[in-house]
């Protein structure tokens, strides 16, 4: 059976982790491809390194880290964050990523997802939407651009069936709403996003403790959630917070 | 000739790095190659693929499609991943145009209507009878799948997967052996079926 899945996510900033876990015998917990071998071990079943700066001097940092990472982890590595052009893609790809994630550019030039997809395969492309409603419905929900500084005055559900049309191989939506309230996904818009496209979604932003997942899996539709933080609060790892959602009757790949 | 060689064929689509790093991982000295001179010399052979079915034509305008038989044919053993895997059957209602190897006679097709697809994710392997290729694994391991089209099962399928009905997960025939999922981004269950694969004895 399909498994859902939990990917960790790790912030990156001028090559290093910012907010990371705290692993006690980490010699360096602020390295992305140490954090990301001790998750993969840990039972993540997908890695995301997202770059937060992204700013052109800074991307030798990340690529590099991209490079040691994927010397050491097999499973799958998605890197987004700053992902401008088709060579920014392939620079990504070159040093070993198996998926991009692109936000920003595919909203002002939505050709850059099929660009991608015709290069790499569809299945190489992540198109992270970012979406906010306030208390509105889910039909009100908007995509908000530039790391959520501007309102594109888009539709969440109307760009997540673009982005499909264009070829991207699944949704990554962050609630910006729900995003570090540690109060649950938003479950509503995720179901909405879930039912309205035929390729996979990946639900983040909201997770405070194990029930969250289970919320966002079932009423949210999600086919794998982002855990980020909440590896700060009480769960030490994926397989913790997977075994508890197994107990749950999800399906979940406990690693050996 | 350097029959110690893994040769793996690049025909320039998606990227190479991953299933290389793995194979590397377990231990396979590699020669990356487009050339299909280079498959004489191969002591095995390894067919990584992600993308578009009509990105195979490539294989067979080359020249690799008939090298590659040959050598097979001869003994040597082969692993197909993912489209390597759907490229041995007679083509795929993805690209009608581009004819696959032909070593089975079916058609790979598109997961049915009313299920999400590509389908991604990790999902489990069952097993029917003897697979060299998933010698001492546990049962049902999880594998990292990322498709949108599916062979059918066949007498060759050593072990299926079930979304959207069953399909062919792990092929193995006499040296002919492929699989529709990543080994090199499932973890440890994936490592060890490409190290099992590098101490298949040709037969």
């Amino acid at each position: 059976m399909l498994t859902r899945r939990i990917i960790a996510c790790l912030d990156v900033s001028a090559g290093r982790v910012v907010k990371g876990v705290q692993f006690v015998d980490l010699i360096d917990a602020g390295d992305p491809a140490a954090l990301a071998m001790r998750h993969a071990a840990g039972g993540a079943d997908e890695i995301v390194f997202l770059d937060i700066t992204a700013t052109h001097e800074k991307r030798a940092l990340l690529l590099d880290a991209v490079r040691r990472a994927a010397d050491q982890i097999f499973i799958p590595l998605t890197v987004g964050g700053g992902i401008r052009s088709l060579e920014d893609a392939m620079q990504v790809f070159d040093a070993g990523a198996d998926k991009v994630s692109v936000n920003s550019a595919a909203l002002s030039r939505p050709e850059l997802i099929t660009e991608i997809g015709a290069r790499f395969g569809e299945q190489a492309v992540v198109v992270a939407i970012d979406g906010r409603r306030n208390s509105g419905s889910t039909e009100a929900a908007q995509v908000y651009s530039s790391g959520g500084r501007k309102n594109t005055g888009l539709g969440v559900i109307e760009w997540a069936r673009q982005a499909e049309v264009r070829g991207a191989g699944e949704i990554l939506l962050t609630s910006m709403d729900s995003d570090g309230t540690r109060s649950g996904f938003d479950c509503e818009l995720t179901a909405a996003v879930s039912a309205a496209v035929q390729i996979p979604v990946i639900a983040s932003g909201g997770a405070g403790n194990v029930g969250h997942f289970s919320d966002v899996f079932t009423r949210g539709g999600a086919d794998a959630a982002l855990a980020a933080s909440i590896f700060h609060f009480g769960i030490a790892d994926a397989r913790t917070l997977k075994e508890e959602l197994a107990a749950f009757g999800l399906p979940m790949r406990l690693p050996c | 000739m350097n029959p110690s060689k893994t040769v793996v064929i690049d025909y320039q689509t998606g990227n190479l790095n991953s299933a290389c790093k793995s194979l590397r991982a377990v231990g396979a000295d590699l020669l990356v190659t487009q050339q299909p001179e280079d498959l004489k010399s191969a002591a095995r052979i390894v067919l990584p693929g992600v993308g578009h079915f009509a990105s195979t034509e490539r294989l067979t305008t080359s020249g690799i499609g008939d090298a590659l038989r040959e050598c097979v044919a001869e003994g040597v053993p082969f692993l197909g991943i993912c489209v390597g895997l759907q490229w041995l059957f007679a083509g795929s209602t993805e690209a009608p145009d581009t004819p696959g190897l032909g070593v089975f006679p079916e058609v790979c097709e598109r997961f049915p209507a009313g299920i999400k697809s590509p389908h991604v994710g990790w999902n489990s392997l069952e097993p029917l009878g003897e697979s060299r290729l998933l010698a001492g694994l546990p049962a049902s391991p999880y594998v990292y799948f990322t498709h949108s089209y599916r062979a059918p099962l066949i007498n060759a399928t050593t072990a299926v997967t079930n979304y959207g009905g069953a399909f062919s997960a792990v092929i193995e025939r006499d040296n002919w052996m492929a699989v529709q999922f990543h080994p090199e981004k499932s973890g440890n269950i994936g490592l060890k079926i490409l190290e099992n694969f590098m101490k298949v004895s040709s037969c």
